[in-house]
C-alpha cells in the first residue's frame, strides 16, 4: 500500500513542478493546460491542509468495517447507530443517508448488514467525469465537493458504482445551530439547492483527533479508523496494526473487480460475534430529527424505495 | 422550343410557391404559432416553478437521477442527424432526388440543434453557472466533450444551411414576389452581393462541398460523444463499447422518419406537392426501413451477447426490461416503433404518402422510448442490494417536454417564413441541365395547376394542392 502513496505523491510533485517550468517557458500546450485546470481544481483544496503525521508525510485515511461485530443494531432495538449519528453529526438532509446500512443476501441463506459509506475511491469515476471540477481528491485520499462550483449536471451520481452520491432536490433546512458556520467543502454546511452531497470522512474532526461519527457511535466498535500511511487503526477501543488486521481477516472492498480502488475495507462476517440470528431480518429505520424541528422546513421523500 | 418553355415555366411557378409563403401571413398561421407559443409560454411557467423549488418538483430523485430531460436531450440530438444525412451524404452520393429536401433537412437538424441544449439547461441544479463549464471545464470529462461537440456541430450545420442558402437569399432579394417584403433588406444583406456569376457559382460550389464533407463526421462525433455520457460510467446497461454505433444508427433511424414528418406539414401547409411527391417519400421511407434494421441489429447484438453470458446484474436487468415493469415499454419500441415500420414499408400497396408518414411516426415514438429505457432503465438497476427503482415523471417535466417539441416545430414554422423551405437555385439550376426531369411529371400536373383561376392570396392558397401526386 505505501508503494500507492508514494506513487500519488510523486505524481502530485511532478505535475505541480512541470507546470511550473512549462509555464515559466511559456509553453502554452495541452499538458499545461490540463495541468493549470488541476491547479484550478486543488486550489479548493488547499483551504485545509493536508494532515501529516510528522513533517512531509500525509495522512492515507481509510475506513475498516468488521462484518462480524455488525448487527444493524437489532440488538440495540434502534436504527443503526452509525447512520443515524451521521445524519445528526452532519446535519444531512432528509431523505439522505450518507452512511446507510444495507442488508446483503448470504450464501446458504439469511443475511448479513454491511454499513456502507462513500467508498473514497482512489480511482474515482466521479472526479474523472466532473465537468468543471467540483470535486476532487485531496492528498488524503478524500474525495470532497465544492457545493459553490457544483452545475448540478449529475454525471457524478450516474458514475458512481455504489450509488453513495446524493443531490439537494430542493433546498435544505438549515439548522440553527450552524448559523454562524462558514461552508467549507470539508463539512458541506451551507450547501445549496441544486448540488451534489455525499459522505466526506469527517475530516474536519478527524483532523482534530476525534473519529468520524459513525466509529464513535458504533456500540460494537465494528468501525475502524485508519490511517494507511502510519498502518494504524482504532475502533475508540483498541489500536490495531493496519496491514495486519486486513490481511489477518481476509478484508476486502466491495466491487473491486470495477478498479475504482476503495478505501473501505469489509472484513467478511455475519453478525454471530454479537448473538444474532443470521437468519433475523430487519433494521429500524433512522430519522431525520435534527431537520424536524426547525419551523417550516421543506423536506422531501425519497422515491423508488 | 417547346422543352425550353416548360423549364422556363417551371422556374417561375417553382419562385412563386416558394416566395409566396415568405410574403404573406395567414391567420391560421398566426393562429398556429399562438397555440405553440402558449405551449411554450406554458413551459416556462412550469420552468419558474422549477427555479424557484428546485428539481424538487421533478419525478427524478437520487435513485434515478435523469428522466425526461435527459431524454429530450438525446432524442433531438439524434433528429438533428436528418440534416446531415440528407443534405450532405445525398449530396456526396449525388443522388438527384434529394434537390427538393436538402434545405428542410438543414432546417431540422438546426432547430433541433437549438433546441437539445435547453434539456440539459433545464436538467441542470443550478443552470447560472453554466459559464462554469468554460471558467473551470475538464476537457476529461464527457459532458465537456459534448460541449464541444455540439458546439462544433451547431456552427457547422449553421455555415452548411448559410452557404446553400446565398443564392436563394439574392433571388428573395430580387424576386418581383419579394418586392414590398419588409425584410428585403435582411436578405439583401445575407446575399452578400450574389450574382450568379460563374466565378461565384465556382467559389460556392467548392466550398459547399468542402463543408459537406467536413460536416458528416462532425456529426458522426456528436453522436458518439452523446453515447459516451453514458458509456463512460460503470452503470452496467450502459457500459459498452458498442453505445456510439448504436447512437449513429437510432439518430439516422429516428432523423429520416422526422424529415417526412416535416416534409408531409410542410408538403400541405405550403402546398409543394409537385416538388415533395410520393418518389421522396418512397425513397425515404426506404432509408427508413434500412435503418430501422440496422437498429434491429444493434438490439439483437446487444441483448444476444450480454443475455447468453448474463454476467453481474445483467440478468436482472434483461428480466426488468423484457419481462418486468419495462416490459411494455420496450415490446411498444420494439415491436411498434422497430419491426412494425419496416414491414409497413416491405409491403409494396403500404407505399403511399399517409402509410409512410404513419411509419415514421412509429419509428419516432419508438426512438423516443427507446431513449427512455436507455436512460431511466439504466439507471433504475440496483447498485446496491434494494429493489428496483421507479421512476415517475410529473406535470413539470411534461409541459417542459411539449414545450420542448412546440419550440422544435415554432422554430421550423418561423425558419419556414424567412427562408424557402426548397433551394430554389439549386432546382432551377438541375432543371436546365436535365429539362426531361421537370417536362416528364409536370404533364400530368401542370394543367390542373394552372386551370385554377387564381383567387387573392388573403382568401385561398396561391397553389391549391394537385390531386394527382395524392
Amino acid at each position: 500500500m505505501s508503494e500507492e502513496n508514494t506513487k500519488h505523491k510523486l505524481q502530485h510533485g511532478i505535475s505541480r513542478r512541470g507546470f511550473i517550468k512549462l509555464a515559466g517557458a511559456g509553453a502554452l500546450g495541452l499538458t499545461a493546460a490540463s495541468q493549470g485546470l488541476r491547479i484550478i481544481s486543488a486550489k479548493a483544496s488547499a483551504e485545509q491542509k493536508p494532515a501529516s503525521p510528522t513533517g512531509g508525510r500525509v495522512r492515507q485515511w481509510a475506513v475498516v468495517i468488521n462484518l462480524r461485530r455488525c448487527d444493524g443494531c437489532q440488538s440495540q432495538g434502534t436504527a443503526p447507530q452509525c447512520a443515524q449519528a451521521c445524519i445528526d453529526g452532519r446535519f444531512v438532509a432528509e431523505p439522505m443517508q450518507w452512511l446507510e446500512v444495507y442488508e446483503h443476501e448470504q450464501h446458504g441463506g439469511g443475511s448479513f448488514f454491511a454499513p456502507t459509506l462513500c467508498m473514497q475511491c482512489q480511482n474515482p469515476p466521479c472526479v474523472n467525469v466532473c465537468p468543471v471540477a467540483a470535486t476532487w481528491s485531496t492528498p488524503e485520499g478524500i474525495v470532497l465537493i465544492d457545493q459553490r462550483r457544483c452545475i448540478g449536471c449529475r454525471l457524478c451520481m450516474a458514475a458512481c458504482p455504489f450509488e453513495r452520491r446524493f443531490f439537494l432536490w430542493g433546498n435544505p433546512p438549515r439548522p440553527p445551530e450552524t448559523a454562524l458556520v462558514q461552508y467549507s467543502p470539508t463539512h458541506q454546511i451551507g450547501a445549496k439547492k441544486g448540488t451534489v452531497m455525499k459522505c466526506d470522512f469527517c475530516t474536519d474532526i478527524t483532523a482534530a483527533g476525534r473519529l468520524p461519527y459513525c466509529a464513535q457511535a458504533c456500540p460494537s466498535h465494528a468501525i475502524y479508523w485508519a490511517d494507511m500511511e502510519e498502518d494504524l487503526a482504532t475502533n475508540g477501543e483498541e489500536v490495531k496494526k493496519l496491514s495486519v488486521f486486513l490481511a489477518d481477516n481476509e478484508a476486502y472492498r466491495m466491487k473491486e473487480e470495477l478498479g475504482t480502488k476503495p478505501r473501505v475495507y469489509y472484513l467478511p462476517g455475519h453478525g454471530q460475534d454479537v448473538g444474532r440470528s443470521a437468519f433475523a431480518k430487519g433494521l429500524k429505520e433512522v430519522h431525520w430529527s435534527w431537520g424536524q424541528e426547525g419551523n417550516g422546513v421543506k423536506s422531501w421523500k425519497r422515491s423508488g424505495r | 422550343m417547346e422543352t425550353q418553355r416548360q423549364v422556363e415555366e417551371y422556374g417561375a411557378r417553382l419562385e412563386r410557391s416558394a416566395f409566396t409563403p415568405l410574403s404573406r401571413i395567414s391567420g391560421r398561421y398566426t393562429l398556429f404559432l399562438m397555440g405553440l407559443l402558449a405551449v411554450v409560454g406554458f413551459g416556462v411557467y412550469a420552468y419558474l416553478q422549477q427555479w424557484d423549488q428546485g428539481l424538487l418538483v421533478t419525478g427524478m430523485r437520487d435513485r434515478i437521477s435523469w428522466g425526461l430531460y435527459v431524454v429530450m436531450f438525446v432524442f433531438f440530438i439524434g433528429i438533428s442527424m436528418a440534416g446531415t444525412l440528407i443534405s450532405a451524404i445525398l449530396r456526396i452520393a449525388n443522388a438527384e432526388w434529394r434537390l427538393p429536401i436538402t434545405r428542410m433537412a438543414e432546417f431540422v437538424t438546426f432547430a433541433a440543434l437549438l433546441i437539445a441544449p435547453l434539456f440539459i439547461l433545464l436538467d441542470m441544479g443550478q443552470p447560472t453557472r453554466l459559464a462554469n463549464l468554460l471558467t473551470y471545464g475538464r476537457w476529461q470529462s464527457p459532458l465537456l466533450w459534448d460541449v464541444f461537440g455540439l458546439t462544433t456541430y451547431l456552427i457547422g450545420s449553421a455555415i452548411y444551411l448559410y452557404l446553400a442558402l446565398i443564392p436563394d437569399m439574392a433571388l428573395c432579394r430580387d424576386s418581383e414576389h419579394m418586392k414590398n417584403h419588409p425584410f428585403r433588406w435582411l436578405f439583401k444583406a445575407l446575399a452578400i452581393e450574389w450574382h450568379g456569376t460563374e466565378a461565384q457559382h465556382r467559389t460556392l460550389h467548392h466550398v459547399l462541398k468542402v463543408v459537406m464533407i467536413g460536416i458528416i463526421p462532425v456529426a458522426v462525433s456528436m453522436h458518439t460523444v452523446t453515447s459516451w455520457i453514458f458509456a463512460m460510467t460503470l452503470r452496467e446497461p450502459w457500459d459498452s463499447a458498442m453505445y456510439p454505433a448504436f447512437f449513429v444508427a437510432g439518430a439516422l433511424y429516428s432523423g429520416v422518419g422526422v424529415l417526412i414528418i416535416v416534409m408531409a406539414v410542410l408538403r400541405k401547409v405550403f402546398h409543394l406537392e409537385e416538388y415533395f411527391t410520393l418518389k421522396h417519400f418512397k425513397n425515404l421511407g426506404y432509408m427508413l426501413a434500412a435503418f430501422s434494421l440496422l437498429v434491429m441489429f444493434f438490439n439483437v447484438s446487444e441483448y444476444v451477447t450480454a443475455g447468453f453470458k448474463l454476467k453481474g446484474d445483467v440478468a436482472e436487468y434483461l428480466h426488468n426490461m423484457f419481462l418486468g415493469t419495462l416490459a411494455p415499454y420496450y415490446w411498444t419500441y420494439a415491436l411498434g416503433g422497430m419491426v412494425l415500420p419496416a414491414l409497413i414499408i416491405a409491403v409494396p400497396a403500404a407505399r403511399r404518402i399517409g402509410v409512410i408518414v404513419l411509419a415514421a411516426v412509429l419509428a419516432n415514438i419508438g426512438m423516443w422510448i427507446e431513449r427512455y429505457l436507455i436512460v431511466v432503465g439504466g439507471l433504475s438497476l440496483p447498485l446496491q442490494p434494494y429493489e428496483m427503482a421507479t421512476y415517475s415523471p410529473t406535470w413539470v417535466e411534461w409541459s417542459l417536454m411539449a414545450a420542448g417539441m412546440a419550440a422544435f416545430a415554432l422554430l421550423i414554422a418561423v425558419i419556414a417564413k424567412f427562408v424557402p423551405v426548397v433551394a430554389v437555385w439549386e432546382m432551377v439550376a438541375h432543371s436546365r441541365e436535365k429539362p426531361e426531369s421537370v417536362t416528364s411529371h409536370e404533364a400530368s400536373e401542370k394543367p390542373k395547376v394552372k386551370s385554377r383561376p387564381r383567387l387573392p392570396s388573403s382568401i385561398a392558397p396561391a397553389f391549391p394542392p394537385a390531386e394527382g401526386t395524392k
